[in-house]
């Protein structure tokens, strides 16, 4: 019994052509956004982020864009794919439609500073603005703060948020308007509102209760719907609209 | 003796304490249910009841406003629809009209046209007269009585 059935090259990925088509933008030299195509030869298991370091190392060394951890943790690659908001290390190549060019993006509401990458600054002062620290008042316990686990559960969805703006730059409303705080910054105060250990809700609800706080939102779920963690967005915002109608926390 | 710190970062954008967006946002979702119950009865009794929509004409109409409900109801249509719609254009504005020039004069525009709707309509509701007395006869309903 010689035999052996020929069994297929083991770890053979198949590889596929696939053309990204990248918003390009030169502070230097351009006057406006340009559209630039790149085909590049891509396997199975790469991901949007690996086509782009590929044209990044191998063709164009100016493409210009943010990464850091690569794996869908630090949130600096969110960009706008195919028109939505996603990470651009958690979006399989493998996943998106080939045959015609993948379009990348800045994504939108926020300055662009060269090709990928756009001024942060607006959306770190919304979120610092809603207080995102531990507030309390009275003597430092000598032990950790003790909270149940129920009352863990209550804000756990907001606490997975990585900052990456995705959702923010979703927003409609804040497309247009630059003064709403955005969907992220109210996240942020969600995960301290609704924990039991933080004294600091009255002050953030106030702060949230203002022209531009959670009463622009009007829920598109855009937001939900970008977030590479998976927070329900827009549930969040509601909660903290019911909080403020009804005060209770 | 305690002291108080004040808190780290002073808001940037805080305004003093003011509910007007939260009362706002309540008046929509509240005018809304009111709205949908109001119109579809109007609409119901307008056109489905008795000989439903041939029955209508200027004597129906006058009919109507003679009788008290009639008037706080269409009052009240007037009234909660001219405000909800008026809001919503409000915050759409605000979201869209990017200059503050902009925005300024096109909320002008808008609360005048409110205005002008809901007293004229307010007006209209409480002094309608199918037969006025000094009319020309040949401009009045057949119902009104001849002088």
């Amino acid at each position: 019994m010689t035999a052996v059935a020929e069994a297929p090259v083991a770890g053979a990925i198949p590889s596929f052509q696939v053309t990204l088509r990248l918003r390009r933008f030169n502070p230097e030299t351009d006057t406006e956004p340009r559209w630039e195509d790149h085909t590049v030869t891509m396997h199975g298991t790469d991901r949007v982020l690996d086509a782009l370091h590929k044209i990044k190392w191998e063709i164009d060394g100016s493409l210009t864009f943010r990464r850091s951890c690569a794996h869908g943790i630090c949130g600096s690659d969110a960009m706008r794919i195919n028109g939505r908001n996603r990470l651009a290390c958690k979006t399989l190549l493998k996943d998106l439609e080939l045959h015609k060019p993948i379009t990348v993006e800045p994504i939108k509401g926020l300055a662009v500073l060269k090709d990928l990458v756009v001024d942060m600054d607006p959306f770190f002062e919304a979120y610092k603005s809603v207080l995102p620290f531990l507030i309390t008042s009275g003597n430092e316990p000598s032990r950790e703060r003790r909270q149940s686990p129920e009352d863990r559960a209550r804000y756990d969805d907001t606490t997975k948020c990585i900052m990456c703006a995705a959702c923010t730059t979703s927003c409609p409303v804040y497309w247009s308007d630059g003064q709403y705080f955005g969907p992220q910054a109210i996240v942020g105060a969600h995960r301290f509102i609704f924990d039991s250990r933080d004294e600091g809700a009255e002050q953030r609800l106030e702060i949230l209760n203002d022209r531009d706080g959670v009463w622009r939102c009007r829920t598109t779920f855009n937001c939900t719907d970008a977030c590479p963690r998976g927070i329900e967005v827009t549930k969040a915002i509601q909660e903290v609209k019911r909080a403020l109608l009804f005060r209770r926390v | 003796m305690t002291t108080t710190i004040p808190a780290p970062r002073t808001p940037r954008r805080l305004r003093g304490r003011t509910n007007t967006e939260l009362y706002a946002w309540m008046f929509m979702r509240a005018s809304g249910v009111l709205l949908v119950i109001l119109i579809f009865t109007h609409l119901f009794v307008n056109l489905m009841t008795g000989d439903g929509i041939n029955a209508l004409d200027f004597g129906f109409v006058a009919g109507k406003w003679a009788d008290p409900v009639w008037q706080v109801w269409d009052l009240m249509m007037l009234w909660l629809a001219m405000l909800h719609g008026t809001n919503g254009l409000r915050t759409i504005i605000n979201d869209y009209a990017e200059r503050d020039q902009v925005r300024l004069w096109l909320k002008v525009g808008l609360y005048t046209a409110t205005t002008i709707t809901i007293v004229l309509g307010t007006l209209v509701i409480f002094t309608f007269d199918p037969c006025p007395p000094d009319a020309a006869a040949d401009l009045l309903p057949s119902f009104c009585p001849v002088p």
